[in-house]
């Protein structure tokens, strides 16, 4: 069985949000870069768990990007994936990524294709999808719970109001989320054998953009806290009912 | 024409689905057409109300099996509405649904894709929307370069508008549905509370309310409010509350009109979730807690004196 874990390389989440170049592009100046959490705790580790079981398992990583997404990508390694495929390219618009991880799924036809259910920096919710299209897979977003019996997927997911159980069959592409695994800290032989892990790179295939990121901005700064003392809650009331009409 | 995805829940429509017609409606009077509404499945009442939403027609494909998401089979159902009814925009708002579907439309059409939209377009220079990004701490403004365009808006940040009056013409497609590779075996729907993405009100707690046999009086604020109940990650991670009440950069996103915080020391990671709250309450005791920073209003003091006395406060004013 082989599965293809797809990684994005996002700053940490505690990283000062800023933009240069006259707000075209994030400033990354001393930000750290982490893999995205949603593919390292619940992608990812879903799948090592899944080779844990069964050793035929092979995890292939992917991650589209220039080469300042290697070290990321070796960190995915050092958690315990086989192989791990860069496509250099700098496009962020989902399509081209999408289209770029499709293109090389075509040929090493997966059975399984994991996503994260989005990333902390673009926040699109949209990769796993757009990828599920272009093979013309099933695809189960938003995966509390996966289990697998032979080549019947039974999947927990989230959906409007609640949540429920689907019953499906191999290949697909899932986008995971909180409760499909617990994070893990890679280990010191996992991190040595990382650098003999092969990490290929390949050239991208030519997409059209379809939408383009033309500069950023910051919301608005907060006015500052008004304060009430705490033995005025009746104040306090009346502010949220006089002046901010929120009850 | 501009194409309305009206989302239901087991035939109820959703309110983000309301905020997504309003949103429909006003883009389409930017751009000089008409805005319609599509339904897939069975829904209760009549569509034909959803006029009052400023709504020309509801298209609807009226088959039972639509009720299940499939994405596979809802992305050919829709997308093949679209291409009849000559659909140039499409609008989601960015729920579960739309996550699960709207990028797989988007490919099916060749039609560029922005999800978390925050504002109707600048038409100025091209089509440029904006979106939210960096977990709500910024905007990006992006150019949307294709003839049909897909666009999800983010629950909770566009305003609902209703006519008393409005009848929407109410057309049946025959469209046909492919066969869905899934099969339900189990749902389980939260009944009876206010869904945490679509409340108004969001009363939630943190470590600083010691133990899960504490929560009664959190539970007793958000009843009077008529509010969901959230909470941090450690809270839930310590199974003092349920995983689907975990707010943050890890778990789920609201932007409600208000949002009271007992105390929860307001980590980078949890404002992340909640900072496109119009309102932000924080009630901790201590002074230098991170979250005084990003609140609107406070009271430093403690939560299990300052709670009971605000519950008998809003009941007296209600
Ligand atoms: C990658 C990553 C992702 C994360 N994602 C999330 C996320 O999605 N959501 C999230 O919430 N966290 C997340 N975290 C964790 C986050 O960093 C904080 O640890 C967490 O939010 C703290 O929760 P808390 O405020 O409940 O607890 P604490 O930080 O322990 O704060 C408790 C607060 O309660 C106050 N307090 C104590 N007693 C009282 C009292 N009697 N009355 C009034 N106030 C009192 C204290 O002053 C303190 O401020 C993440 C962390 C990482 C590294």
């Amino acid at each position: 069985m082989k599965i293809l874990v797809c990684i994005s390389k996002t700053p940490d989440t505690t990283s000062r949000i800023a933009f240069k170049d006259n707000n075209t592009k994030f400033d990354d100046a001393g930000v750290q870069w982490i893999i995205n959490p949603y593919d390292e705790w619940y992608a990812l580790v879903r799948a090592i768990e899944l080779k844990e079981k069964d050793a035929q398992v092979i995890i292939h990583l992917i991650t589209v990007g220039g080469p300042d997404c290697d070290p990321v990508i070796r960190k995915a390694l050092a958690l315990g994936g086989d192989l791990a495929t860069r496509v250099n390219s700098t496009d962020s618009d989902s399509f081209n990524i999408a289209s770029q991880i499709a293109a090389v799924a075509k040929t090493e036809k997966y059975d399984l294709i994991m996503t994260g259910k989005e990333t902390i920096d673009f926040n699109s919710s949209s990769v796993g999808a757009m990828i599920s299209e272009l093979l013309e897979y099933p695809f189960v977003s938003l995966a509390t719970k996966f289990d697998l019996n032979n080549d019947i997927a039974t999947i927990t997911r989230e959906i409007e109001g609640g949540e429920e159980t689907v019953e499906l069959k191999l290949p697909m592409v899932i986008s995971c989320q909180k409760g499909m695994a617990e994070q893990r800290i890679p280990n010191m032989r996992g991190i040595m054998s990382a650098r003999t892990k092969p990490l290929n790179v390949v050239e991208p295939i030519s997409v059209a953009a379809t939408t383009e990121y033309l500069n950023f901005s910051m919301p608005p700064a907060k006015a500052g806290v008004k304060l009430v003392p705490a033995d005025q809650v009746a104040e306090l009331v009346r502010l949220l009912h006089e002046e901010a009409k929120v009850i | 024409m501009v194409l309305i995805y009206i989302d239901h829940s087991e035939g109820e429509i959703k309110k983000s689905s309301y905020e997504a017609l309003t949103y429909g409606v006003e883009l389409a009077k930017l751009l000089g057409t008409e805005a319609n509404g599509l339904i897939t499945g069975t829904i209760h009442g009549d569509a034909a109300e959803l006029g009052k939403y400023g709504i020309s027609k509801v298209f609807q494909v009226n088959k039972p099996e639509l009720n299940t998401i499939d994405a596979a089979v809802l992305t050919k159902v829709i997308a093949q509405a679209a291409n009849d009814t000559g659909a140039k925009e499409i609008v989601f708002s960015h729920n579960t649904t739309a996550k699960t579907i709207a990028p797989r439309v988007a490919v099916r059409l060749k039609a560029g894709l922005v999800s978390g939209v925050t504002s109707l377009p600048d038409l100025t220079s091209g089509f440029v929307i904006r979106k939210s990004v960096f977990s709500g701490k910024a905007f990006a403004n992006v150019k949307m370069n294709t003839d049909i365009k897909v666009i999800s808006i983010n629950p909770n940040s566009f305003h609902i508008s209703k006519n008393e009056t409005g009848n929407a013409e109410v057309i049946q497609l025959d469209i046909p549905v492919p066969a869905s590779s899934i099969k339900v075996i189990s749902v389980n729907k939260v009944r009876g509370e206010v869904p945490l993405t679509e409340a108004e009100i969001v009363v939630s707690a943190g470590r600083g309310l010691k133990g899960p046999e504490n929560w009664g009086m959190v539970e007793e604020l958000a009843k009077t409010l008529h509010a969901a109940t959230a909470c941090s990650r450690p809270v839930a991670d310590s199974g003092w509350r349920p995983h689907h009440e975990h707010v943050g950069q890890t778990g789920i996103q609201i932007a409600p009109d208000l949002y009271i915080a007992l105390g929860i020391s307001g980590a980078i990671q949890h404002l992340a979730g909640v900072n496109r709250s119009k309102t932000i309450v924080v009630i901790n005791k201590d002074p230098e807690a991170p979250f005084f920073k990003s609140a609107d209003y406070g009271i430093v003091g403690d939560v299990f004196e300052v709670v009971p006395k605000l519950i008998e406060e809003i009941k007296k004013i209600q």
